[in-house]
């Protein structure tokens, strides 16, 4: 039950008011754009994805494996640049149905899943529930909470293993998917089942939020629409992302602990192209340009026109950062459990580094939003 | 800036020339949280955000804390070492699930179980006072790991009450009962006392921590000396008598203590204060179980946390000087709200310098107060009865539905709204509760009104 927020009404009636023009519509409209085609990029490497696990179940071998693996990090590629999207309750996250925990929870409950050193009958893999979409959706919520028992840390779990290497990933073997009895591991067939199942939610997922941000439907429209509220999201995204997020939640916190493990995509060694790719989506809404997987390119005013007609310099100052950000995000060194180790100072100054110029960032992205009037002004 | 006025307001407008009197807005009351007020707000992030004047240094503390705070503890052995021994028997998998984007959990929608958000606390009576039942410990765990049975599905019953305002205008009221299925270690005690908790939103923590104990000693009136039905009383711990300032009955005395003990009871992990899994004599699966680590809440991931949650900041009022906020603000003051819900206090030292000194505008008084039979638990505490409820803060209250997407309030979320949260006060604030039903509509819209900008 909802109570009146007459009050909140009045604020963001205000604020639409405040700063409104065509201009600015255009940039919500090029911003959902982007997000359209980005999803829609997701999708496609998912789909490769998809078939290429097919390929492995129907046939395990140490190409299928492999084959699969590089699916699996191709199609991380579109989606991490796509967590912008995130963080307004927009089609992704919003608490109703926003599917984000079920793609891209972390860290993994990976003895949840299948079994782990120290425990070989761990998970649902080796237990006797049902795996189907509907189980493992429904298993997903046993936590009370997502315990991340589905989406691309699932299946990267499912596709390397648990990393216990210094220099590389997980090393899972072909043979846990054997089932003719040569196999390794136990329950290789409903560990197969699980890998597909996964796959196909995963994409069902990704099919959710891109119907979402199609044009002409409904989000898409009413967000085209809400005027320099639709600006106020875009910026909410881009600082949440920036400080606490990228910056904070995974950098910082991973730098902090020095776990070989505590990094985003742990099994792959993956992480150091999540953060790349992470900045890039930031980079895509500021330019309002994105490079689609075909090559195509979508182009059109960014919020770094929208600021430049608030505060040019302000507007000169992000983009110098956000730059800096990218190159910085693209000098980490894989793997990246190396990088964050204690003794490795050239690799904790790298992570160091992009994470002062996401917070740099951050704090000039705030900037803007108060420029724009959508923090409250207080008048005393 | 341009302020429009909304629909509802205009109504009034047309249809009254008098519009009742206003409260004054006083200095400061912009920023209930003093210099550390985040003034962003953020749509749904709105209590996200750190103490605006944090320091650089603490500022990444704070990320990192909330790193721990908001992704998952899992199940021993995980790859992420930090982070895993969650279990054996837990409420929730994160503490982000009970306190989802730092905001309030709301009871389940359907009633059963798994509670997230909303725990059990459970105790027997004994010699000196209530202890934990001896075989399901001090609060019920409805979520286990693989291969330890849960200790029971709680289910929630309700009925609802009808009443109506002086005006005729009718409301309803639902009166929770809380039921236990399945126990997982055998028949419950016969006299088990059952205690539900929400989970509270999680804004200036450590600016309520900073508030000086000779404040709120001198804010205490045991015995209600002054004779105005209101006797605040102080939840006082151990030897030292430090005042309980956390927890719906002052159960912890910092948020250091209150963060080790959410670790414990309701994630199953340990940490330097809580050494022990909570496990019985009873339970041997729960024994039997790997740890995560010894502790499992390694102490500087306990610090990491302890400081996020004490520089988690309160956000900016939205409408402060809006004449019908203060027309609320003055009934608010009619009514008698702030004997208990004191408006604004000044904090003294601090875990962290940046919340020392600042004028905050957190709507408690922090002490215990007889709530009334309606929301008694008969469930005693230490110092507080079983009708005695620690005065909750109101800051942030009109951000509840943005951050969580609901409006339950009181300790175990039965309002639906904060109308019903003020119509269910009873005992000392029955007075209170009584003139807000005595009330004209408009004069009630303008006390929710200002309830809804703190």
């Amino acid at each position: 039950m909802k109570t009146t927020r007459s009050l909140t009404v009045l604020l963001a009636l205000a604020q639409v008011t405040a700063c409104g023009g065509s201009g600015n519509s255009k940039v919500v409209a090029n911003y959902a754009e982007i997000a359209e085609a980005s999803y829609a990029d997701s999708i496609e490497t998912a789909e490769t994805l998809d078939a290429a696990i097919q390929a492995l179940v129907a046939d395990p071998s140490e190409a299928t494996l492999t084959a699969a693996r590089e699916a699996w990090l191709d199609s991380r590629e579109p989606y991490l640049q796509t967590e912008v999207y995130r963080f307004y309750d927009g089609p992704i996250d919003n608490p109703e149905d926003g599917p984000e925990g079920l793609l891209n929870a972390w860290p993994l409950d990976e003895n949840y899943i299948d079994y782990v050193d120290g425990d070989a009958d761990a998970g649902i893999v080796n237990g006797t529930d049902t795996i189907d979409a509907a189980s493992l959706e429904a298993l997903s919520g046993k936590g009370g909470e997502s315990n991340v028992a589905t989406g691309y840390h699932a299946l990267e779990f499912l596709l390397w293993g648990q990393d216990f290497s210094d220099d590389g990933p997980g090393a899972r073997p072909y043979t846990d998917y054997l089932t003719d009895g040569s196999g390794t591991a136990a329950n290789q067939d409903r560990r197969g089942q699980y890998l597909t199942v996964a796959s196909a939610l995963m994409l069902k997922h990704l099919n959710q939020v891109y119907t979402a941000w199609k044009d002409g439907a409904d989000y898409r429209s009413s967000f085209e629409s809400d005027g320099d509220g639709g600006v106020e999201k875009i910026l909410t995204g881009m600082i949440v992302l920036s400080g606490f997020e990228t910056g904070g939640e995974r950098l910082q916190a991973s730098l902090d602990s020095g776990d070989q493990e505590d990094e985003h995509s742990c099994f792959s060694d993956n992480t150091h192209r999540d953060m790349v790719q992470d900045v890039q989506g930031i980079v895509n809404v500021w330019t309002g340009t994105y490079t689609r997987l075909d090559g195509s390119v979508i182009e059109g005013n960014g919020i770094y026109d929208v600021v430049k007609g608030v505060d040019a310099d302000l507007a000169e100052s992000l983009d110098a950062q956000i730059t800096t950000s990218l190159s910085l995000a693209n000098e980490l060194q894989p793997p990246y459990d190396q990088e964050i180790k204690a003794g490795n100072a050239e690799g904790n100054a790298r992570v160091q580094a992009l994470i002062e110029s996401l917070r740099a960032q951050e704090t000039l992205l705030e900037e803007v939003f108060v420029a724009m009037e959508f923090s409250v002004p207080v008048v005393e | 800036m341009l302020r429009l006025i909304s629909p509802p307001v205009v109504i009034l407008l047309l249809l009254s020339g008098c519009r009742g009197p206003k409260a004054a807005l006083e200095e400061g009351e912009w920023l209930p949280g003093g210099e550390t007020t985040n003034t962003l707000l953020l749509g749904g992030n709105a209590f996200l955000r750190p103490a605006a004047n944090l320091t650089p240094e603490n500022e990444q503390d704070f990320y990192s804390g909330n790193s721990f705070f908001n992704q998952g503890w899992v199940e021993a052995p995980a790859s992420t070492e930090k982070r895993d021994g969650l279990g054996p028997l837990f409420n929730a998998r994160t503490c982000s699930g009970c306190h989802f984007r730092d905001g309030k959990a709301e009871p389940p929608e359907d009633g059963k179980a798994p509670f997230v958000g909303l725990l059990l606390r459970l105790s027997i009576p004994g010699e000196d006072g209530p202890e934990p039942d001896p075989v399901y410990g001090a609060q019920l765990q409805d979520q286990a790991i693989d291969d330890v049975p849960v200790e029971a599905l709680p289910e929630i019953l309700t009925t609802e009450i009808q009443g109506s305002y002086a005006d005729g205008t009718s409301f309803s009221l639902l009166a929770p009962e809380y039921i236990l299925h399945e126990p997982g270690y055998g028949d419950f005690h016969d006299e088990l006392m059952v205690s539900p908790r929400i989970a509270p939103h999680m804004i200036g923590l450590g600016l309520l921590e900073a508030i000086e104990d000779s404040r709120l000693m001198d804010l205490a009136d045991p015995d209600d000396a002054d004779g105005d039905g209101i006797s605040g009383r102080l939840q006082l711990h151990g030897d030292a008598q430090a005042i309980g300032r956390f927890g719906w009955k002052g159960e912890a005395v910092d948020v250091e203590e209150q963060s080790a003990g959410a670790f414990s009871g309701d994630m199953g992990l340990t940490s330097r204060l809580f050494e022990a899994d909570d496990c019985t004599d009873a339970q041997t699966e729960c024994h039997a179980s790997m740890s995560g680590g010894e502790p499992e809440v390694e102490d500087h991931i306990l610090d990491l946390v302890v400081l996020y949650s004490r520089a988690i900041s309160v956000p900016v009022r939205r409408a402060a000087d809006d004449p019908d906020v203060l027309r609320g603000k003055y009934v608010f003051g009619e009514l008698g709200c702030g004997s208990c819900h004191v408006p604004s206090h000044t904090t003294g030292s601090a875990a962290l310098p940046e919340l020392e000194g600042q004028l905050i505008w957190p709507y408690t008084d922090l002490l215990l107060h007889d709530m009334g039979d309606g929301l008694a638990d008969d469930r005693p505490v230490g110092e507080a009865s079983g009708r005695e409820w620690k005065t909750p803060p109101l800051w942030g209250l009109g951000l509840v539905d943005d951050v969580g997407g609901h409006t339950r309030f009181l300790h175990d979320g039965r309002a639906r709204s904060l109308e019903e949260a003020i119509l269910w006060h009873g005992g000392e604030a029955q007075a209170s509760r009584d003139a807000f039903v005595a009330l004209d509509a408009r004069e009630r819209t303008y006390l929710l009104g200002f309830l809804e900008d703190l």
